[in-house]
């Protein structure tokens, strides 16, 4: 490649290459081997500084930043799991403190229900009872009254009688005789 | 103008640090390019903070962390994950180096062959040391498929030892010839665009736009093969070194 490219400049390029080659011991530069020692001391220094760089610091560093974030990672969901099975424990407690506090309601309630019905019931009869006494008292009033009113009515009936039968023949009749009269038309 | 697509990958030394023998050990542009890539990958993997909700670096980093650690997983087991730090360190030195090499007018560091069959290498020792040291002899049950007539066996055995062999042939060619070949490829169109203006004028610069839009097109190619090759390595590492973890299979 260099030959062509030199015959293609003209002398000047060939003798630059040329000169060049002899400088670098002649021939394509990677297989001189002159350069080699020096290739080989240089690489053998650069490679196990390299390598002692690498497995002693670089290695366990960015390992150990990779290692660190999954265990923050591991811990941070374990964490997470615990918490959440807390809160699920807690729901599962809040669930079973809301189902006794309602059944125990319930049972309040109807307890409550229980007591005002037997209460309401209590009430209910003794008050039927008053109203059934003051019934009885009220219809003993009246019957009272009425006998007294029939009693009057009698009275009325009787002077009245008396009275017309007076009127009509002018003699006084027998309170006796009017009387068991009045009675007989009362009957009848 | 100098437009020589090999230019790119020459080693330019840059100071010398010592001798071994009568070598001379110099600091390269390709040894800064290394130094820049453990940088970078230290910077992200260091600078990054450990947020518990991660920043945009973070995020990157630990992508990276979990990309390679899945991969290591699906390919070579949980046992795989011994071999974290070097699957890591080397799909990143790998996977940046070769993206920083996409910045015109730097180094890719895998397009040396010597440094991607040096770290083939290191794999394929890594397999068979750490093979025969868990395993034993059973390591080398991995050559002997099961289910094979016997009379085919011994052919059989020569292909796969010969392959495994090969393993880092191609482990390491596969890279080194990726990363050439794209960047080679990208400086050609992009050097056809200052020719053409140069050499035509005006119509050259115009006629500039197509090899430009190549251009373009290319880088976007090349950042997907920066990263794909990387990966490659990367997996093919781990399904090697799942030989070594589980010779049975």
């Amino acid at each position: 490649m260099a030959e062509s490219h030199g015959g293609a400049k003209g002398p000047e390029a060939n003798a630059h290459t040329e000169a060049e080659g002899g400088h670098h011991g002649g021939g394509f530069p990677p297989f001189d081997s002159s350069t080699f020692p020096s290739q080989l001391v240089s690489l053998a220094i650069f490679f196990v500084a390299l390598y002692l760089i690498v497995s002693r610091i670089a290695l366990p560093r960015v390992g150990g930043a990779i290692e660190a974030r999954q265990n923050k990672i591991d811990g941070d969901l374990a964490e997470a799991q615990k918490l959440k099975d807390q809160s699920d424990a807690a729901l599962k407690a809040y669930e079973g403190e809301l189902a006794s506090a309602r059944s125990r309601a319930q049972a309040i309630s109807n307890e409550t229900r229980e007591k005002s019905n037997a209460q309401a019931e209590a009430d209910r009869k003794t008050l039927e009872e008053q109203l059934a006494k003051k019934l009885a008292e009220a219809e003993k009033t009246i019957a009272s009254t009425r006998a007294t009113a029939m009693g009057n009515v009698r009275g009325i009936a009787a002077d009245a009688a008396g009275t017309i039968v007076q009127r009509l023949t002018g003699v006084v009749p027998d309170a006796a005789s009017v009387n068991a009269a009045v009675d007989a038309s009362l009957k009848g | 103008m100098t437009i020589d697509p090999i230019h790119q990958f020459n080693i330019e030394p840059l100071f010398t640090i010592g001798h071994i023998g009568n070598h001379a050990i110099a600091f390269t542009n390709s040894s800064l390019y290394m130094l820049v890539a453990v940088a970078v990958i230290s910077l992200l993997m260091l600078a990054s903070g450990t947020q518990l909700v991660p920043g945009r670096l973070q995020s990157v980093a630990e992508i990276s962390y979990e990309f390679v650690a899945t991969m290591i997983r699906s390919n070579a087991g949980a046992e795989g994950m011994k071999f974290f730090p070097l699957i890591f360190s080397l799909f990143m030195f790998i996977a940046v180096s070769n993206l920083i090499g996409i910045i015109p007018y730097t180094f890719t560091v895998a397009s040396q062959l010597i440094i991607t069959a040096t770290l083939a290498l290191l794999v394929f020792f890594t397999v068979l040391i750490y093979g025969v040291y868990k395993n034993g002899l059973k390591f080398f049950s991995i050559f002997v498929p099961h289910g094979v007539p016997g009379y085919i066996l011994p052919l059989v055995m020569f292909i796969e030892i010969l392959s495994f062999l090969l393993r880092p042939v191609s482990h390491s060619v596969r890279l080194f010839a990726n990363m050439l070949a794209g960047h080679i490829a990208l400086k050609v169109f992009a050097g056809f665009v200052a020719m053409l203006g140069v050499s035509l004028g005006a119509v050259g610069w115009i006629g500039g736009v197509m090899p430009l839009a190549l251009t373009v097109a290319l880088t976007a190619l090349e950042l997907l093969v920066a990263f794909l090759q990387a990966y490659v390595f990367a997996i093919l590492t781990c399904i090697y070194l799942n030989d070594a973890l589980h010779p049975g299979h």
